[in-house]
């Protein structure tokens, strides 16, 4: 705690550039009790979270590469964050797909417990091997109970779509509904997928998007189900919904079903604000609204526990077809990792950083093949680091 | 081995009983059940008939009502009189049905479903020129596994505050659906099937089902097959609908995809469907609600049920007939004189069929 308020004192000294910020964190530290709690300010809660990993003024996160697109977009996180000298280091651990074993990526979840924070790219899971080798992405996020995921889709002003002023926000449940991996074949030839939905896990993901919903001064929020099919499972969550809505009159609640829903998206999408759901309803819609605001290389996705935070892209795509090959969109993967930098509390780095990718998106309008652009991903990364350079913070050699 | 190879002989057996009917609807009148269903259903049900009437199509009406009653052991069933119509003439085409919250007995859809042993829901989507959505050029087909999956209606609560819902895969049932898209494909000229799937999350469960298709697809080189992630197919679709051409998936995904697709087009209003049942027969309907808010008022627009009609005349193998039907009721559209009002125009039903029993008449 002491060491805490003497490195904010002392960076008050250095860069009067943070003052702004430090009000923000001096309104924090108020709010802590006991020594070793700390309050994350965006997520506007106080938590008994583990002492951040940082060290010396940096902090240390844990980045998994992943396969396909993963390894160059990520490699080109380190190079802006390098050049825009943003303090993190990153303890990179490897995920082979093709092993049999859980090792590599019960390593990654060790790492991510000590480290508190992560970035990733998506783990393939080969599904000719055996059931038994569960998808590695999945098991991460219930090892950590990473229960909520978080999308923001916008339309942005330099991407062409059919679809124009979308905001919706999506969260989703990430841990059970019907990715609970439980199946068995009762007879030969019959195979049983159970689908869990628990009461109390319905009740905390509608709490989170309750609260990110007053959080960001949002109106309303939607429930996405099937409950007139599946009357126990989703009628559950729906209870769960409706009696957490009770507590918060502000905002509207209303509900959808999900068939319902995906067509409305794809008519008037304007129509959504919040929308919360279960873990497969989620994979469709957040799926369907990230290619109505220009594709998956556009937007960022996190995923958020109690202890732990990760960040990666939103539609969690592989994209074996377009690995290095130099044309992959690096704009989903940047602004995952402003998310992660203002998850660290490190605002000024995470906007500039941000401001820098919506500039090349929308103002000079450099855009990959994905979103029918000509450039490459390198010629986008190095528009977005003259941007950072240009605004005059310190930065390294270009 | 001798067992693929035996089903598929019996499936070109299937296929050439098939063929025969089909001669003998060419031959003389069909027999078709109708039910006209609720709230709007009886008079675009009307709608449909004079149409049919206008193009002279060998088509004899047997008008059944549907509802649920208790028969003996108290078994929720279909009057006898419309199952024994429907095991006559083997087609039928149905309206909107209601199901009232707590009736106390499962929706009136789901009975047919079982009663008729239904298995496969098709629809088609194509994008109606004239009825101007952003998706141009869609033209797809979305075969769905209607009688398992995840709506096996197995739910149990375990203890306290934790339920448990049964997603039921099973290899005949995946096999017959895999086997029919493929059919579906080569008889309506497609190149392509998809199967879409989410075997890296659900292994055994999708896996069967991709396994089972793979199988399938051996017998039928003529035609691709690709398969795909359910999420990949979802970003996909709103970003380029003409990437797909015949897609084919167990329950849920299939009724999440196929409202999707019908979005693209313009909406449930405009949409048909048909659903084919073991023992060859097949039941067409439209799959908008029944609108009580504006039945028997004379503003219902007929569209999806035509459509669905038309899709019934193909599967008997009157094809110039259906695309006569729907050439006119296309053409009317496109020209924009006469819509009703969900369509963005101002007339009534009865003109609106009319309109389209004169186009009937003129390219007659």
């Amino acid at each position: 705690m002491a060491a805490h308020s003497a490195a904010l004192s002392l960076s008050k000294i250095i860069n009067p550039f943070w003052g702004g910020r430090l009000g923000n964190t001096v309104k924090v530290r108020h709010r802590c009790s006991v020594f070793g709690t700390t309050v994350t300010s965006h997520r506007n809660k106080a938590v008994l979270a583990p002492p951040p990993a940082k060290y010396g003024g940096r902090h240390t996160v844990t980045l998994i590469p992943g396969d396909g697109i993963g390894p160059e977009l990520l490699s080109h996180v380190r190079e802006v964050f390098r050049f825009s000298c943003v303090p993190v280091d990153f303890e990179v651990v490897h995920v082979n797909s093709a092993s049999e074993t859980e090792d590599d990526i019960n390593n990654a979840i060790t790492a991510i417990r000590r480290n508190g924070v992560a970035l990733k790219g998506n783990i393939e899971t080969k599904h000719t091997m055996a059931p038994s080798v569960k998808s590695s992405n999945h098991l991460l996020r219930t090892s950590l109970d990473l229960y909520a995921n978080v999308m923001h889709c916008q339309s942005l002003p330099g991407v062409q779509t059919r679809h124009k002023n979308i905001d919706i926000l999506i969260i989703r449940e990430n841990t059970e509904g019907e990715y609970s991996s439980l199946e068995h074949e009762s007879v030969s030839g019959v195979v049983e997928c159970l689908k869990i939905i628990t009461r109390s896990n319905s009740l905390r993901i509608a709490e989170y998007a309750f609260r990110l919903a007053r959080e960001k001064g949002r109106r309303r929020v939607t429930a996405v189900h099937k409950a007139n099919i599946m009357k126990l499972a989703d009628g559950l969550f729906l209870q769960c919904c409706r009696e957490v809505a009770s507590g918060y009159p502000d905002i509207t609640f209303d509900t959808m079903i999900v068939d319902n829903t995906t067509m409305q998206l794809v008519s008037n999408p304007q129509q959504f604000d919040v929308m919360v759901m279960p873990n497969l309803y989620g994979n469709v819609v957040s799926n369907v609204c990230a290619g109505l605001v220009g594709g998956p290389g556009l937007v960022p996705g996190a995923n958020y526990g109690r202890d732990y935070a990760v960040f990666e892209t939103a539609t969690r795509n592989t994209g074996k077809s377009i690995a290095n090959k130099n044309i992959a969109n690096p704009t989903a993967m940047l602004l995952a990792s402003c998310m992660m930098l203002d998850h660290l509390m490190l605002y000024d780095h995470a906007s500039s950083i941000r401001n820098a990718v919506l500039t090349t998106m929308n103002g000079t309008r450099l855009h990959t093949p994905d979103i029918g652009g000509q450039g490459t991903t390198s010629e986008v990364v190095q528009s977005i680091m003259k941007i950072i350079q240009s605004k005059g913070q310190l930065t390294a050699e270009l | 081995m001798a067992g693929s190879v035996w089903r598929s002989l019996l499936s070109r057996a299937a296929a050439r009983r098939h063929a025969l009917s089909l001669a003998s609807f060419s031959r003389g009148i069909q027999t078709v059940t109708l039910i006209p269903g609720d709230g709007i259903g009886p008079e675009i049900s009307t709608a449909v008939m004079k149409i049919f009437e206008a193009a002279k199509a060998p088509i004899a009406w047997e008008e059944r009502r549907v509802t649920a009653i208790q028969g003996p052991g108290g078994r929720w069933m279909i009057p006898p009189d419309a199952k024994d119509s429907m095991d006559r003439s083997k087609i039928g085409l149905k309206g909107p049905l209601k199901t009232p919250i707590a009736a106390g007995h499962p929706s009136m859809n789901l009975l047919l479903r079982k009663t008729f042993n239904l298995y496969a829901n098709v629809r088609p989507c194509v994008s109606i020129e004239g009825y101007k959505t952003p998706y141009s050029d869609v033209n797809l087909v979305t075969i769905r596994e209607n009688t398992e999956g995840e709506y096996s209606g197995i739910e149990h609560v375990i203890v306290d505050g934790v339920v448990q819902s049964i997603k039921l895969i099973t290899e005949d049932a995946s096999r017959r659906i895999a086997e029919y898209a493929f059919e579906y494909a080569r008889n309506n000229q497609r190149n392509s099937v998809t199967a879409v799937h989410k075997a890296n999350i659900m292994r055994m469960s999708d896996g069967l089902f991709l396994r089972k298709c793979r199988e399938v697809a051996e017998n039928y080189k003529d035609i691709k097959f690709t398969e795909m992630y359910l999420d990949t197919v979802c970003l996909n679709m709103v970003q380029d609908p003409t990437q797909f051409d015949v897609l084919v998936m167990p329950n849920l995904y299939g009724d999440i995809l196929s409202d999707l697709c019908a979005g693209l087009i313009g909406g449930l209003g405009v949409t048909p469907s048909g659903n084919i049942g073991a023992d060859g027969v097949a039941i067409f309907e439209s799959v908008h609600g029944t609108a009580p808010d504006i039945a028997g008022m004379d503003l219902a627009n007929p569209t999806a049920l035509l459509l669905s009609a038309v899709m019934m005349l193909r599967h008997m193998g009157l094809h110039d007939l259906g695309n006569n039907i729907q050439t006119a009721c296309f053409d009317t559209i496109k020209d924009k004189k006469v819509l009703t009002k969900d369509l963005g125009g101002n007339s009534k039903c009865s003109e609106f069929t009319a309109e389209i029993c004169r186009r009937i008449q003129d390219l007659a």
